[in-house]
């Protein structure tokens, strides 16, 4: 790893959230559009976040402050590791890692909302890590490296050998994106049956880390879906915005179903197409 | 730099209004008058909310939930009484179980006249309140307590 790569990594502090704002910012007045509304600004995350940071602070429980902030610096963290071409693996457990915290967080006030929501996170969880493993799995059957550097540098087009590592990646991104129909621990949307789920508890400049986390962690899953494409910049930058495109529309068009569905439909995908892709590149 | 005034989270409670105010304040929601475009959003979550939205009077019942959902809210933050019986009583204000208007609870900023409160004129009274929001936020940061 040279100095170059460190460079990406620590620029990703800064560019992280600064690219994140703008795709969720366009990411909801395109909702709007396709709603039939006007939609809010494209800068109004930024303006979600300055004004929690605004909020006073309470908590019941105030250990919840630590794990969200732990939340928080472990996303970045893991951003870092991804953009400095770090190996995958260490991204993907300490992404997990991260959302352990955030389950923690919620477990530690009292309210029944949230409680049933991080029980939710863990079951989404469970979901979808066989497949984000498999999507490392894959990639080192592809290339022979699990770090992000080398699989940029192999020469071809990953999702011509990954195509069905890529669906199945696709799926599992709608839960970690948060979106409809896996929106089942919290929602970008007002209304759901559970107040607001996982993040009920958190007020003010908590739910402003957790809002910025999700920033983070945004632009670094759609940077996985970038390593699909890596071999052509171009293709890659243009394969993330449809994949970002894709998942507004099944935002739109799908209504969030129940966690037997969700758990059993994504690990059905990791089986079939994560798992007959990976056979097909053996026995090739 | 104020973001309060760009991204006010209202939250909709209704004390004991007939169904028509609240009508109204969905119908800001709605493509037509689409409240999103100014950010405000209906969050449902009074630890999430800068504006509490109240139609109908205060009755007995009501009258402990607005005290408690009131005190969750995180300061900075406003309350707005939509329509004639969260100001007064309104109609009802002489019924035995009938409080009076939402002041009779909790300190009211705002209050949107009309029965039921037109869609225009909510809008209009959340922007009246974003301006004591603000106000409210400068008090806090010179460490006064602000209501």
């Amino acid at each position: 790893m040279d100095l170059m790569h460190i460079l990406y990594g620590v620029s990703f502090i800064l560019f992280g959230p600064l690219i994140g704002g703008i795709i969720v910012g366009l990411d909801r007045k395109l909702t709007a559009r396709m709603q039939g509304r006007v939609g809010p600004p494209v800068l109004q995350p930024f303006y979600d976040i300055g004004k929690l940071f605004q909020k006073e602070r309470i908590a019941v429980i105030y250990s919840e402050n630590f794990w969200v902030i732990a939340y928080l610096i472990f996303i970045v963290a893991t951003g870092m590791i991804f953009f400095a071409g770090g190996d995958l693996l260490l991204v993907i457990f300490a992404l997990t890692l991260a959302h352990v915290f955030l389950i923690i967080g919620a477990f530690s006030s009292s309210s029944p909302y949230a409680h049933v929501g991080a029980q939710r996170e863990l079951i989404q969880l469970m979901a979808i890590e066989p497949m984000v493993i498999l999507t490392a799995v894959g990639m080192y059957q592809v290339t022979g490296s699990f770090f992000v550097i080398d699989i940029l540098a192999y020469g071809g087009l990953l999702i011509f050998v990954l195509p069905g590592v890529f669906v199945g990646f696709l799926y599992v991104l709608t839960f970690k994106l948060r979106k409809s129909p896996f929106d089942l621990a919290t929602s970008h949307h007002a209304h759901q049956e559970l107040v607001k789920g996982l993040t009920t508890e958190f007020a003010g400049p908590t739910l402003g880390i957790y809002e910025l986390a999700h920033l983070y962690e945004t632009v670094m899953l759609l940077g996985f879906v970038y390593l699909f494409f890596g071999a052509n910049p171009l293709t890659g930058i243009i394969a993330v915005i449809l994949v970002y495109i894709i998942e507004i529309f099944v935002d739109n068009a799908t209504t969030r179903i129940t966690w037997q569905p969700a758990l059993i439909s994504a690990w059905i995908v990791t089986i079939v197409l994560g798992g007959l892709n990976l056979i097909g590149l053996y026995l090739l | 730099m104020s973001y309060l005034k760009k991204s006010p989270w209202i939250l909709h409670y209704d004390a004991s209004s007939c169904n028509g105010c609240d009508i109204e304040v969905l119908a800001c929601l709605t493509p037509l008058y689409d409240v999103e475009r100014f950010g405000i959003i209906n969050t449902g979550n009074p630890k999430h909310a800068d504006i509490f939205v109240i139609t109908g009077g205060i009755n007995e019942q009501s009258s402990v939930v607005v005290k408690n959902i009131y005190d969750q809210i995180p300061s900075p933050k406003v309350v707005v009484a939509v329509g004639i019986c969260a100001a007064t009583g309104g109609v009802f204000r002489e019924c035995y179980n009938i409080k009076g208007g939402v002041n009779t609870t909790i300190p009211v900023d705002v209050y949107v006249p009309g029965c039921a409160a037109r869609p225009e004129s909510i809008i209009d009274g959340i922007v009246a309140a974003l301006s004591i929001l603000e106000e409210k936020r400068k008090a806090m940061k010179k460490g006064e307590t602000p209501l």
